[in-house]
């Protein structure tokens, strides 16, 4: 049984167990080792691809070296974002104020990059120093040309989700300033993808294949300019929900722009977000396009995943990612490789996320909202799992107890959206579940402290250690 | 960096003469830093101590963010737990979630110890962490009460991100736990080691040596097990290993200390000069040994508080050496190098360099000691005028000047690879981070066995970019 501390214990659940809902989006609890990071995160990975602006970041030096060129997020031109700004706040700023250090360093730094905007991170003191960062934003502004604009997203203001909303505000005074003219009416903006890996390119020539044009994309491989003119395309597509949906509801409301939920993640979910579009535009011909595309690109990776299955057929998988739009593609991928979902969670899902995922998931599977190393380990031996998905912070807890892993995170390199995703996706999970170094873990070796072969049916979840 | 204005924070030791042409002029903004912040070092130090969960009262970014840049590097589970500061604790004080918190590490990883690190924000609003830390501890109004669990030995650090480096935290944490936890009595005859950030193998490496010497020693701290363990087939949730807390207390009576580097920022304490002050324990401290001079000197240290003569095995690794640096020093012979990362480590490596006959023609480190020029003036006197140092550096600068000079290699961590790539020349990777490669918890950098991985690793970076650049492809030198 799990170590669940009581005031988690209503965070985890298992499907069809009829429970209550989860009771997710909250504040991480103090000291339960949350997988989750802070506001100034959750806007820092959803700007971060602009690539033709800088990202300074006003505060002490950490919160500037921990991301630093940490994301995959490639871009076809220009790099700025790769580079790490900061104001490197010292003690005398921190007692007399960094207004004039944030005024110097934005004047320093697009005076060297020539940049085409200016986003400016507050981290945690910022707030607390008083310092008045919009005022100083709107004087360089006005003094260099250039959007300088202020992200107010001090990590103590909550989770990941916080600085998305911060993140997408910050977006929205961009939005709606571009000249839209000659835009066609088949056109879309991409939204909540990051160009991992050059994922957003292997989309958009499908796009282009089926005769949609992109205006902007928010924000892989992104551009001020072009996120300027996003109010002129037709649709907005959103994967990556948690974190740009704030941005298409802000469109919808403001330029009546519709939107659809997308994810590229899984032949599956990959096909309904291409016939969702065409279907959107009512193009007989963009529809039987779209048909063409998706039998073409099907019947080029079906081998490799077939392939990849008869190897995998019957294996158990974990999934703990960011956002749990990603996790119920992951879920639909797996299946596909013939493999069984036994434990599923997310750091952010909201409550009809986790529903979906309770209904989807086999009966008995695990789901879990803001888990943790104690946790995640206990799951990872007491469901006898074969192959965790995670970012970073899973990895060792998986390597660590003999299970294979699948990187899912925003550094990878190997692309996984798209058709082809799904290939490379089959390809990096047999590599790794079907390693020859496993058979010198202990885990395998049936020795002493091995988990049990089989295991105890539907065990309690939780023991809970605190009343 | 603002308000700086001369390339070294200590009297410049450059021969303005012989300055290469276009030195960086300091930026008021940092780019690319060459440094972490002080909670990372600290979290570091209380993973080197046995059951101790390393804490940091503030937001739930730092924790997670120190996390994954640990477990990239030493490819280990790297549990950090964090008081979760939210809005409301910022304006009414945090006492509460710390006090939750321990709590919930205490009943989660029942831990001996937990080490508090503060971090910028709640340094900031003023956080009071050592009587909160009285106050929960408490036997009848702590935690115990309301959770029937004795708390663990807490420990404070004060890590405020904007006061130093990483390597400053990392010093801070062990001399704030060496402050609570040592004891004096009598003198034993256990010498206590406090080296400043160094791979796993080097722990390892120290701990031989020492008992090459039948010198009974103590590592504090010592994470060479827990972050870098073998395969299990259940999880620990705190992995055994490192210094024990009777260890610790049983510092403050040994025979002597040896701070191996320890520069740091003004104002930041050394455990040993806390044994000293507070113990009288005789403190002596060195230069991180690497290479054949600085080996040499830890070596004879070890010999005088030992009273023993080094082990043949010992000595038979240094004669190794010197017949290794003989074989293949005309590949390394007047070549240049930019070198950099924290102080102690550039130091040491710098020290290395000249003595194989490499110019490190930039020495470069984020750190702040004001002492590093000196040091280097002082241990490497030949490179008087041959090379330029910058402290408080950041990537734009050392990129610069790596531009100017033309190095035929860079040695350093991995975050200096966007600069090797673009001159193209290669870069030997050590010290912390090492994002890019496996095995930066296997890098050696002490004693004689460090230096003679380090000369072959530099030597035969340099062969093998001559030999991929010459026309002819040859296989025989």
């Amino acid at each position: 049984m799990s170590k669940v501390l009581a005031s988690r214990a209503r965070q985890v659940t298992r499907a069809g167990s009829g429970g209550a809902d989860l009771d997710c989006e909250k504040q991480s609890v103090s000291g339960s080792v949350s997988q989750r990071a802070c506001t100034f995160c959750g806007s820092r990975v959803v700007l971060y691809p602009i690539a033709d602006a800088i990202h300074l970041v006003h505060g002490p030096i950490g919160c500037a070296v921990y991301t630093w060129d940490i994301r995959g997020a490639l871009s076809s031109g220009p790099e700025l974002h790769r580079l790490s700004f900061s104001t490197d706040l010292r003690e005398r700023h921190v007692v007399f104020g960094g207004e004039k250090q944030l005024e110097e360093s934005l004047l320093e730094l697009i005076e060297r990059h020539k940049p085409r905007a200016a986003f400016v991170y507050a981290t945690c003191i910022i707030g607390v120093i008083g310092d008045d960062v919009e005022a100083i934003c709107r004087s360089v502004a006005e003094r260099t040309g250039i959007a300088v604009i202020p992200v107010q997203s001090e990590g103590f203001q909550g989770s990941k989700k916080h600085g998305y909303d911060a993140a997408c505000k910050a977006l929205m005074t961009l939005i709606g300033t571009g000249d839209t003219e000659g835009i066609t009416p088949h056109s879309v903006n991409l939204l909540g993808d990051f160009n991992l890996a050059g994922e957003i390119w292997i989309i958009q020539e499908y796009l282009r294949r089926m005769g949609v044009e992109v205006v902007a994309s928010l924000t892989g491989d992104g551009r001020v300019d072009l996120i300027r003119k996003a109010h002129g395309a037709a649709l907005n597509l959103v994967q990556c929900s948690g974190s740009t949906t704030a941005v298409a509801k802000q469109m919808q409301a403001k330029y009546g722009t519709p939107f659809q939920k997308v994810s590229y993640f899984g032949i599956e979910d990959m096909a309904a977000a291409l016939y969702g579009i065409a279907e959107h535009f009512k193009d007989p011909v963009m529809l039987q396009k779209t048909r063409e595309l998706v039998s073409e690109e099907i019947a080029a990776v079906l081998p490799v995943v077939q392939e990849c299955r008869a190897a995998l057929e019957g294996k158990r998988a974990a999934i703990y990612v960011g956002g749990a739009f990603k996790a119920i593609s992951l879920v639909k991928a797996l299946r596909l490789l013939g493999m069984k979902t036994v434990m599923v969670g997310s750091q952010t899902g909201n409550p009809e996320d986790y529903k979906y995922l309770a209904d989807l998931c086999d009966p008995g599977t695990v789901i879990v909202d803001d888990s943790n190393p104690a946790e995640l380990s206990t799951f990872l031996s007491e469901e006898r799992v074969d192959l965790f998905i995670g970012g970073v912070k899973e990895r060792p807890l998986a390597f660590k107890l003999g299970v294979a892993f699948c990187d899912h995170n925003h550094e990878r390199k190997i692309p996984l959206e798209g058709f082809v995703g799904m290939a490379n996706f089959a390809l990096e999970v047999r590599g790794s579940v079907c390693s020859p170094v496993w058979q010198f873990a202990p885990r395998h070796q049936g020795g002493a402290d091995a988990p049990a072969a089989e295991p105890v049916r539907a065990p309690a979840l939780v023991e809970e250690v605190a009343s | 960096m603002s308000g700086a204005t001369s390339i070294t924070g200590a009297a410049s030791i450059t021969d303005g003469s012989r300055a290469p042409k276009g030195t960086p002029v300091r930026s008021v903004s940092t780019t690319n830093a060459c440094r972490m912040c002080m909670p990372l070092g600290a979290c570091l130090a209380f993973t080197g101590f046995e059951g101790t969960v390393p804490f940091l009262h503030g937001s739930q970014g730092c924790a997670t963010y120190i996390r994954r840049y640990l477990i990239s590097h030493f490819q280990e589970p790297m549990d950090i737990a964090s008081s979760s500061v939210g809005e409301a604790a910022t304006v009414f004080g945090g006492e509460a979630n710390l006090r939750e918190g321990i709590a919930n590490i205490s009943r989660v990883y029942e831990p001996q110890m937990v080490g508090v690190a503060t971090t910028c924000l709640t340094e900031t609003i003023g956080e009071d962490v050592g009587p909160m830390l009285l106050r929960i501890a408490h036997p009848t109004e702590g935690i115990e009460a309301e959770t029937g669990i004795a708390p663990p030995t807490l420990v404070h650090a004060p890590t405020p991100s904007y006061a130093g480096t990483h390597a400053d935290g990392y010093q801070a944490a062990v001399a704030s736990t060496v402050a609570r936890l040592a004891e004096g009595g009598e003198p034993s005859e256990a010498v206590t080691l406090l080296p400043s950030i160094v791979s796993t193998a080097d722990l390892r490496y120290l701990r031989e040596i020492a008992a090459g010497f039948s010198l009974p020693v103590t590592v504090l701290p010592d994470y060479s097990d827990r972050l870098d363990g073998v395969a299990v087939a259940r999880y620990e949730r705190l992995p055994s290993g490192g210094a024990t807390l009777a260890d610790v207390a049983a510092a403050g009576h040994a025979k002597a200390s040896v701070t191996l580097g320890g520069l740091v920022s003004p104002g930041v304490k050394l455990a040993g000069e806390i044994l000293e002050k507070k113990f009288s324990v005789p403190a002596h401290r060195l230069p991180l040994p690497i290479g054949i001079r600085l080996t040499d000197a830890f070596i004879e240290t070890l010999a005088k508080l030992s009273g023993r003569e080094a082990p043949e095995w010992l000595t038979k690794e240094r004669g190794r050496l010197v017949d290794a640096y003989i074989d293949g020093h005309k590949h390394v012979t007047e070549r240049t190098a930019v070198v950099f990362g924290d102080e102690d480590l550039v130091l040491g490596l710098c020290v290395w360099l000249a003595e194989i006959g490499i110019t490190p023609a930039v020495c470069a480190t984020g750190g702040r000691s004001g002492k590093f020029a000196g040091e280097i003036e002082r241990l490497a006197p030949e490179l008087i005028g041959k090379i330029t140092m910058l402290d408080d550096s950041d990537f734009q600068m050392i990129g610069e000047l790596a531009e100017t000079i033309k190095p035929d290699i860079l040695i350093g961590h991995s975050k200096g690879y966007p600069i090797a790539r673009k001159l193209g020349v290669p870069l030997v990777r050590v010290g912390l981070p090492i994002h890019d490669r496996v095995g930066a918890q296997r890098t050696r950098h002490l004693g004689y066995r460090g230096a003679h991985d380090l000369f072959d690793r530099v030597t035969n970076a340099l062969i093998e970019q001559r030999q991929d650049q010459s026309p002819v492809g040859y296989a025989y030198m």
